[in-house]
């Protein structure tokens, strides 16, 4: 019996949310009694995951593996928890994890559970509190199979530091030709830039932006805070910003630690997709604005004011705390 | 080529969620229920296909029979025979398995479903399927061109997007994105009148195992009252963050 956790990397290096997944694998094996073991493909900083309580590191170092297929990582997870005996395994939810995790459930005959944000209420029965409803509930699932594979929500956890000395063991999955049936041709990535999904603070702009010429302010402001960027549905409906990163219950959700929200007025659409976040602020000149309702802290402003005055106290305040 | 589309029953992206028996079951009083947003801008997109491409659609719902208006909806927009699959959709593994049958039966080409219903947000069906009938499988797909066998697909990744291409038969999990908002299709009251002729078939379920099962449902806690703070004075919501909040 072990814990079995899928690091994601990228370039070679593990993803924040892999310290994160880690972490939570870990206190799910302290349930247990068991230890963790961990998938990397492709890492090169494998002994890292044992400042987070991996105890082994199955290392799969492959060419194949190097361009992402759901179903040949699918393959591989599967081979790694059988190996180990794991009858639990625990993914993220990145874009990809999520790709990967139903193949890996059907493999594995596993029920899954996605979108969990607490450790289980109990492991026998084995209980665990994901959202449901786009954010505005949580269900409590009862997992009944052998092999649990539960989906990690981004930031719902945290990384928890819990040093062990991790041994790395080469592992060499068979996976055939049959696996890498769907063939990119292109790949268009920004890579210096936070993804929503990774990010621990994400600023994001509205309507009252007025036009895409003035998200230069969201992008300071983003930079700032080394944050991601996104917006609101109209705002990428009317195309000032790219689709991916409209924010809600039909874009993508938001679990960051800090959501700032400028000239977003908070359809009740808008905050389903942000509930989540721990800490929101809404900058906006509407004092009737529903956001107002659902945040933390506000400012009643015109953003073309507040936002310069707000990137320079940042600023300020990072200097004074370097 | 031979479509379906796999279409959510789902509450109204503006609706207040509230639970019943003993907060065990979601609450449908006064729900209005729609077409899964995601499952929506599939639909449209295989409208596409049948218009430009000569393709045939179906549409298909596991659920009772309830679920029956959702479905004419779809073909009021111009899906040509729908198939309900009378059983409570419980767990996504279970429903996988319905639409197995499903796809196999009808031999499929292309299988559109949404990446993730608005309801139970599990994400797992199109991928499920696409595991147990051994299809290809693009999620998050924002993108689909059909030509002979090939279809060339777009996807969503973090921070990005990819292109590649996928023989049929391929299950995609679609998005926004597949098509554009404006793009989705309103029924006519000509295709309602069509809608009410088109043969709605009702299938029985097959025996599959449910490996998860929601046994309690909760709402957030309510939240405080926000904290404003004025705009002559910004520093003060930088000291709240930094001492207060503790998230910079």
């Amino acid at each position: 019996m072990s814990v079995l956790v899928y690091t994601e990397s990228e370039g070679g290096n593990f993803k924040k949310a892999a310290f994160e997944v880690a972490s939570y694998a870990k206190e799910v094996a302290s349930m247990l009694g068991t230890t963790v073991t961990a998938v990397s493909i492709n890492a090169s900083n494998n002994e890292e995951l044992g400042r987070y309580g991996v105890d082994k590191v199955l290392n799969v170092s492959s060419g194949n593996l190097e361009q992402f297929s759901a179903k040949a990582y699918a393959e591989v997870i599967k081979q790694a928890a059988e190996k180990e005996n794991a009858t639990v395994v625990v993914v993220g939810s990145s874009i990809d994890s999520k790709f990967v995790a139903p193949a890996l459930a059907v493999n594995l005959n596993a029920g899954y559970a996605s979108n969990v944000v607490a450790l289980p209420e109990s492991t026998a029965p084995f209980k665990v509190k994901r959202t449901a409803f786009s954010n505005k509930a949580f269900g409590v699932v009862e997992i009944s199979s052998d092999v649990k594979l539960i989906g990690l929500s981004s930031n719902a956890f945290g990384i928890i530091e819990n040093e062990v000395s991790a041994a790395v063991e080469n592992f060499e999955p068979a996976v055939g030709d049959e696996n890498f049936s769907v063939h990119v041709t292109a790949v268009d990535k920004a890579t210096d830039k936070v993804s929503i999904a990774d990010a621990e603070v994400v600023v994001s702009g509205g309507r009252g932006l007025k036009g895409p010429e003035n998200w230069g302010m969201i992008e300071g402001l983003a930079d700032v805070l080394g944050a991601a960027t996104a917006c609101s549905k109209p705002v990428s409906d009317m195309g000032w910003r790219p689709h991916g990163e409209h924010v809600g219950q039909t874009g993508k959700p938001v679990a960051s630690n800090l959501y700032i929200a400028v000239g977003i007025s908070g359809a009740i659409q808008h905050l389903a997709g942000i509930n989540s976040s721990k800490v929101k602020v809404v900058i906006n000149n509407d004092p009737e604005a529903p956001f107002f309702k659902a945040a933390d802290y506000g400012i009643v402003g015109d953003a073309f004011e507040v936002v310069p005055k707000l990137i320079e106290k940042l600023k300020e305040f990072k200097a004074n705390n370097a | 080529m031979k479509i379906l589309v796999c279409i959510s029953h789902v509450p109204d992206t503006t609706s207040k969620i509230n639970f019943s028996e003993g907060d065990t079951k979601f609450d449908t009083n006064g729900v209005q229920f729609v077409i899964n947003p995601n499952d929506e801008f599939g639909l449209t997109r295989a409208m596409w296909f049948k218009e430009k491409q000569g393709a045939s659609v179906d549409v298909v719902n596991v659920g009772g029979a309830e679920t029956e208006p959702t479905l004419r909806k779809a073909l009021a927009i111009g899906a040509d025979n729908a198939i309900r699959v009378n059983a409570e959709a419980t767990d996504g593994f279970f429903v996988a398995k319905q639409l197995e049958k499903v796809v196999k039966d009808g031999g499929y080409d292309l299988v559109i479903a949404g990446r993730e219903s608005i309801d139970y947000n599990g994400g797992m069906v199109p991928g499920m399927l696409a595991a147990l009938t051994g299809a290809n499988f693009v999620n998050t797909c924002i993108g689909l061109e059909v030509e002979g066998d090939t279809a060339t697909v777009t996807r969503e990744v973090d921070g990005g997007k990819e292109t590649a291409t996928a023989k049929l038969p391929l299950i995609v999990g679609g998005q926004k994105g597949l098509v554009e908002e404006s793009d989705l299709r309103i029924p006519n009251m000509r295709g309602i009148m069509m809608a009410r002729k088109k043969p709605l078939t009702v299938v029985d379920p097959v025996a599959a195992e449910e490996g998860v099962k929601t046994v309690q449902f909760e709402k957030p806690a309510p939240k405080g009252d926000v904290t404003l703070v004025s705009p002559d004075n910004i520093g003060e919501l930088v000291d709240l963050l930094h001492n207060e909040a503790k998230v910079i």
